[in-house]
């Protein structure tokens, strides 16, 4: 039993190691501020969730383990307020993204049925 | 009332953050919590917002929804990130927000934040400002699903 948890475990970290690296790539790779903000954003979520995971299970059923809960619920909510913060600072002070298509100006209808290919 | 059960939740979270119970130190925990509590009378309005039990059923369904999502366009962008080609469509487009309340938006625009691939760049009103790494991205938000989910999230409020 012993065992199977240290495997699970062991697999969980790899995992979230795996994400924080594939991460950090996306930092490095991606074209500009905004998309930058997507690459991290992997980090953010299975990285640090998958790595408390198997955290938790090594620390089992102890208070660590409710520590690392809480450390995981707080990173869940404050987090993405952190990348709206430094997104929405860029674009205030004029930093343009490097965009693909821009669907900024499209009409807004509420409630209006969406076409197929999602075109209002 | 509402002190009580504030004074009751924080000395909880004492014990459950300190892990020595020694009868000084649960004594000043309980002394704390009681103080914090009195001092944050003045401070919490008194709004549905500070009582979060209410959310709770809610909460039950709609954040496992949420991971779910958050596992799926993680390991998308996770794709995208190890493709040699990179194939993003960076798209910035306009999503109106269905809820009621602030703390209805302000979820709706944390959790577009939270799931890679999509950020919330700007809040206006109902409207949110949304950058998405790919154009699929930014047309799956148009089509409001998570709208919709985050309204009835709400709706249980």
């Amino acid at each position: 039993m012993a065992l199977l948890i240290d495997i699970a475990s062991g697999a969980l970290i790899a995992g979230g190691c795996f994400f924080i690296l594939v991460g950090a790539i996306g930092l490095v790779r991606m074209p500009d501020l905004y998309t930058r903000a997507h690459g991290t954003s992997v980090i953010d979520t299975l990285g640090a969730g998958l790595l408390i995971l198997g955290l938790m299970l090594q620390a089992g059923w102890t208070l660590v383990t409710l520590k690392l809960l809480f450390v995981l619920a707080i990173s869940f909510f404050t987090l993405p307020v952190v990348a709206h913060a430094l997104a929405q600072a860029a674009l205030h002070e004029n930093v343009a993204p490097r965009l693909a298509e821009d669907r900024r100006q499209r009409a807004l209808t509420d409630g209006a049925p969406v076409g197929k290919d999602g075109e209002p | 009332m509402r002190l009580i059960g504030l004074a009751t939740f924080l000395f909880a979270f004492w014990l459950a953050l300190s892990g020595h119970y020694t009868a000084f130190l649960v004594g000043a925990g309980l002394a704390s919590a009681i103080l914090c509590a009195i001092a944050a009378r003045r401070v919490l309005p008194a709004d549905s917002e500070s009582q979060p039990l209410r959310l709770l059923v809610g909460t039950v369904t709609y954040y496992p929804w949420l991971l779910w999502e958050i596992v799926k366009s993680a390991w998308s962008v996770t794709k995208i990130i190890i493709d040699p080609r990179l194939p993003i469509s960076p798209t910035m487009t306009r999503v109106s927000a269905s809820q009621r309340t602030a703390a209805g938006i302000a979820t709706y625009g944390n959790s577009i934040t939270l799931t890679p691939g999509t950020l919330t760049v700007g809040v206006a009103g109902n409207q949110l400002l949304v950058h998405a790494l790919t154009r699929d991205g930014a047309l799956d938000l148009e089509s409001g699903r998570m709208d919709r989910r985050v309204a009835r999230f709400e709706g249980t409020a």
